[in-house]
């Protein structure tokens, strides 16, 4: 894309003022009763496996005020991807309302109310393009319906547009807002009275011609993220946290900070053993009257802690043992053919180690909440990805009702999975409590969040391959060793589990007779959690990278030997492996969402073409290639790189294929695709947590560092894959980042020979 | 006592005078716009202008601040209508949003002394705001719009 001005220009009521009201009570919503709406679906999805499922009901998402100002509830978290507007975006063009008379307000958590609402998994458009459509179809339904019966004509005889009911005989109009009374009080219509738009009519889907419902706000400072809830007699705190995990406080001594001039109260956290899930991790809280205060009395406070099981856990010994496990066979997770006699008997063996360190998420707003809790209820404000968890969460630790639970969601200044886990608001609202019912607002420092995050896994890989000899690839064994995510939530499994090794180790799409993935023991040292496109960050970078090298030890191109390893257009379905039949597709439904290899190839095919894949450079530039499949949805990228004499490398070009089934937002899922580039280079450059002692090395943005503008892709290129209405909208989010390593260090080989098998790149190329 | 002035209002403050600006901001006069991101200078997304210079407003005790004139992202225009402000909307620049305040409160103070900068002038001076959505390419452009006025 061209970065003149975008063709977008549409501007919303919202824009103005929406979050800033966001802890005053009372709503838009018009009385109604609550009826879960029946959704009619032309495919299944993953959706219903989920608590609450989806909900279609325009009595639940849709108002309409006398004045035709149509309000739409947006039930997913916003973290920067855009569902709060697409989702109410999809809704509105069922409806036919004209956007710039349409309002988005958030919902609280209320999952039974709403459906399902953990903003996870790259999930709000796959699992709710349906669902919104159904609700605003059966929204502009009774709109017609109360019109006819207003105008007592045939309903056959009027027609919804553009914020107007039409009499098509007459000509006469209502407006959506004089309609809205006896519309709402109307039954939800059953699916069969509710008739979908031909793609022919859409006005926003698939156009990308609506801007964010926030721009507005967030351009002038006004839109409303966790951090800047603010409550009457509201107290401010920090939390300082065992330094490894498990550690216990053996004893404080809080005399100091109680001096510090506005410190209110020190307060013991006891903290959940492992595995503590969602739990706090336990700690010494400070109080007070603002936040520089807190941290001063922090700052003051003498802890003595018991380091705990893990404070031996250091980062360079333990990756060699991870290097000394794969040395050796693993569990078994997918077994085709013979690969350990056919590597025997090769004509020639490939064989390369790849690893991936601990990362962090560090969201720009770092994990933080309010909360009160008083009387036996508990309200919170919070930038939260699933806040039916927090309900959960927060149910079970203080005993208290569902109904009196109240979690409200807040924008989010960034997400990547970090704000999935809420053990920063139960903080916040166990010193709520402490402090008789006053609300509390915890911020976790830069510090604190590099500290104690759920980290992403270190990764090591083996993987060997066995040639012909006819230079075909015969066998091909992939060994992973990693602690699991499944570690912060039960005893240690201690090797990656099926969620996990189907992100790009048992679906491996490979035409290739003899293949076997292996997954060997690792203890989690860290909380470990799940980061924005999960195990498909390592997994997709061993891969990717070492289909590069067999090209290489082959004479051949990259991308022609990728496409042949791919091989045939056709339905590869994992589970038809021996060993692999737990493959988890995401969680969806394979017959909507096969892996079709075609689409693989396709996306390779196109991004080659887009970006000139064997073009002449500039001395010192490479191109590199790589393609992953990740959260069903396709995802091909070429990087250029340009390598100096001193070994310093920049990005000038970044082309992307996604394949997304159809692109609902294709505006948004551009700026998803041009992040994930920018983010893929921090991992690739820099990320990089250590331990050492149990403890984590890097304290901020110095020690821990992400891409600048300065030296980020100098153009992300996005090339989306048209597709009709019909083929299933699956996953933006996530899928732009896995390949994106790979195809930069694959472009580094091509500039340079060095073959880069550990990330981060660091200094691996100073000379 | 510190007395400064922000977004043209006069305040006067008794209180831990090593008490950064940010906090001061945020928790004390309720001006949220101004975001912590680390607290220590390193990532921009409390960049505020102080006597028109770019500042980080978590490393800026209120001692500096004693008759200096601060303006947050929320007093960079009346309207919200700086043309910093409206390329950011002309380029959707924003994904998560969270560090653009910070971004455009250091795009406006670069914009207010040079005119018309290169490019490598632009990255330079906004190579202290970290985003970590990613948003570099549509802030370089938007930039460089608001500059030319295209």
């Amino acid at each position: 894309m061209t970065m003149s001005a975008i063709h977008v220009a549409i501007e919303n009521v919202s824009r103005r003022g929406f979050l800033r009201g966001m802890l005053a009570t009372g709503g838009l919503i018009l009385a109604a009763e609550f009826v879960p709406g029946r959704a009619a679906l032309a495919y299944a999805t993953g959706a219903a496996k989920f608590p609450g499922g989806v909900v279609a009901d325009p009595h639940v998402f849709v108002s309409i005020d006398p004045s035709g100002i149509v309000t739409i509830i947006a039930h997913r978290a916003e973290m920067g991807t855009g569902s709060r507007t697409s989702l109410p975006m999809v809704v509105a063009d069922e409806l036919d309302a004209d956007w710039a008379k349409v309002k988005v307000r958030q919902s609280p958590g209320d999952e039974k109310k709403y459906g399902n609402q953990n903003t996870d998994g790259s999930r709000s458009m796959r699992h709710f393009i349906q669902p919104m459509r159904q609700c605003g179809a059966a929204a502009r339904r009774m709109l017609e319906i109360a019109a006819a019966a207003r105008w007592n004509v045939d309903i056959a005889e009027v027609e919804a547009k553009n914020h107007e009911i039409i009499h098509k005989p007459s000509g006469r109009k209502l407006g959506y807002g004089d309609l809205a009374a006896a519309a709402s009080a109307l039954p939800t219509p059953p699916p069969d009275q509710i008739k979908l738009k031909d793609e022919a009519a859409f006005r926003y889907l698939g156009k990308g011609n609506v801007q964010i419902v926030d721009l507005f706000d967030i351009t002038t400072g006004r839109a409303g993220y966790g951090i800047d809830a603010r409550l009457p007699g509201m107290k401010y705190a920090v939390v300082a946290r065992p330094p490894v995990l498990g550690g216990k406080l053996v004893s404080h001594n809080a005399t100091a900070a109680m001096k510090v001039p506005g410190v209110e109260k020190v307060v013991v956290i006891d903290g959940t053993p492992p595995p503590s899930k969602f739990q706090p991790i336990g700690g010494v809280a400070v109080i007070a009257a603002n936040t520089w205060a807190a941290i001063r009395g922090r700052d003051a406070l003498v802890l003595h802690w018991d380091g705990g099981a893990h404070d031996g856990y250091d980062s360079a010994a333990y990756k060699a043992q991870l290097e000394e496990t794969a040395g050796k066979p693993g569990k078994v997770v997918r077994n085709d053919g013979d690969a350990e006699q056919a590597l025997t008997t090769a004509a020639k063996t490939v064989s390369a180690q790849y690893y991936v360190p601990n990362l962090a998420h560090a969201p720009m707003e770092p994990p933080n909440a309010t909360a009160r809790l008083a009387d036996g209820k508990c309200e919170v404000w919070a930038p939260v990805q699933s806040p039916g968890e927090v309900q959960d969460e927060l149910v079970d630790k203080f005993k208290l009702k569902r109904e009196d639970v109240t979690v409200n969601v807040t924008l989010l200044g960034g997400g990547f999975g970090r704000k999935s886990k809420c053990d920063y608001v139960l903080e916040a609202a166990l010193l709520s409590q402490a402090m008789d019912g006053a609300p509390v607002k915890l911020v976790w420092t830069r510090e604190d969040d590099l500290h104690n995050d759920y980290f992403h896994a270190p990764s090591f890989e083996r993987l060997d391959a066995g040639i012909d000899g006819q230079g075909h690839v015969v066998a091909w064994r992939h060994r992973v060793v990693a602690p699991t995510i499944r570690s912060i939530f039960v005893a240690d499994p201690k090797r990656e589990q099926a969620g996990e090794l189907s992100q790009g180790v048992i679906d491996v799409p490979f035409a290739i007779p003899n293949l076997r993935c292996e997954a060997g023991e690792a203890e989690a040292h860290s909380r470990i959690g799940w980061f924005r496109s999960v195990r498909n960050i390592p997994h997709a970078f061993a891969v990717q990278s070492f289909v590069a090298e067999i090209a290489h030890t082959l004479g051949r191109d990259p991308k022609d030997m990728l496409l042949e390893l791919i091989g045939p257009p056709r339905i590869f379905d994992p589970r038809k492996s021996q060993g692999a039949a737990g493959y988890t597709n995401y969680g969806e439904p394979f017959e909507t969402f096969p892996f079709d290899t075609g689409r693989l190839r396709r996306v390779v095919e196109v991004v080659a073409e887009q970006a000139g894949w064997g073009r002449q450079l500039p001395a010192g530039h490479g191109l590199g290639i790589a393609a992953h499949r990740s959260f069903v949805s396709y995802a091909a990228t070429v990087v250029e790189v340009a390598v100096d004499n001193k070994g310093k490398f920049t990005v000038p070009r970044v082309d992307t294929a996604i394949d997304c089934g159809f692109a609902a937002n294709p505006e948004r899922i551009r700026s998803q695709i041009e992040g994930a580039a920018v983010m893929g280079l921090a991992i690739a450059k820099y990320g990089e947590i250590t331990f050492k002692n149990g403890r984590a090395q890097q304290n901020n943005f110095d020690g821990f560092q992400v891409a600048r503008i300065d030296e980020s892709p100098v153009i992300t290129h996005v090339h989306i894959i048209p597709a009709s209405i019909k083929v299933p909208a699956s996953g933006v989010g996530e899928p732009g980042l896995p390949p994106f390593a790979p195809a930069l260090c694959n472009a580094i080989f091509a500039a340079t020979g060095k073959r880069i098998r550990q990330l981060p790149i660091g200094d691996q190329l100073a000379s | 006592m510190v007395k400064l002035r922000v977004n043209g209002q006069e305040h006067s403050f008794a209180g831990d005078p090593s008490m950064p600006l940010l906090w001061y901001l945020r928790d004390e006069l309720g001006l949220t716009g101004t975001k912590f991101g680390c607290g220590a200078a390193l990532c921009g997304a409390c960049t505020v202008h102080v006597d028109g210079q770019a500042t980080r407003a978590c490393i800026t005790a209120l001692s500096e601040l004693d008759g200096r004139l601060v303006i947050t992202i929320e007093g960079l225009d009346p309207d919200g209508n700086h043309p910093v402000q409206r390329a950011w909307r002309t380029f959707n620049v924003p994904q998560c949003g969270y560090c653009q305040a910070g971004q455009i409160m250091q795009a406006a103070a670069l914009l207010a002394t040079s005119k018309n900068p290169s490019e490598s002038e632009i990255l330079s001076v906004m190579s202290g705001n970290i985003c970590r959505c990613g948003c570099y390419q549509r802030i370089t452009a938007a930039v460089k719009s608001a500059a030319t006025g295209a």
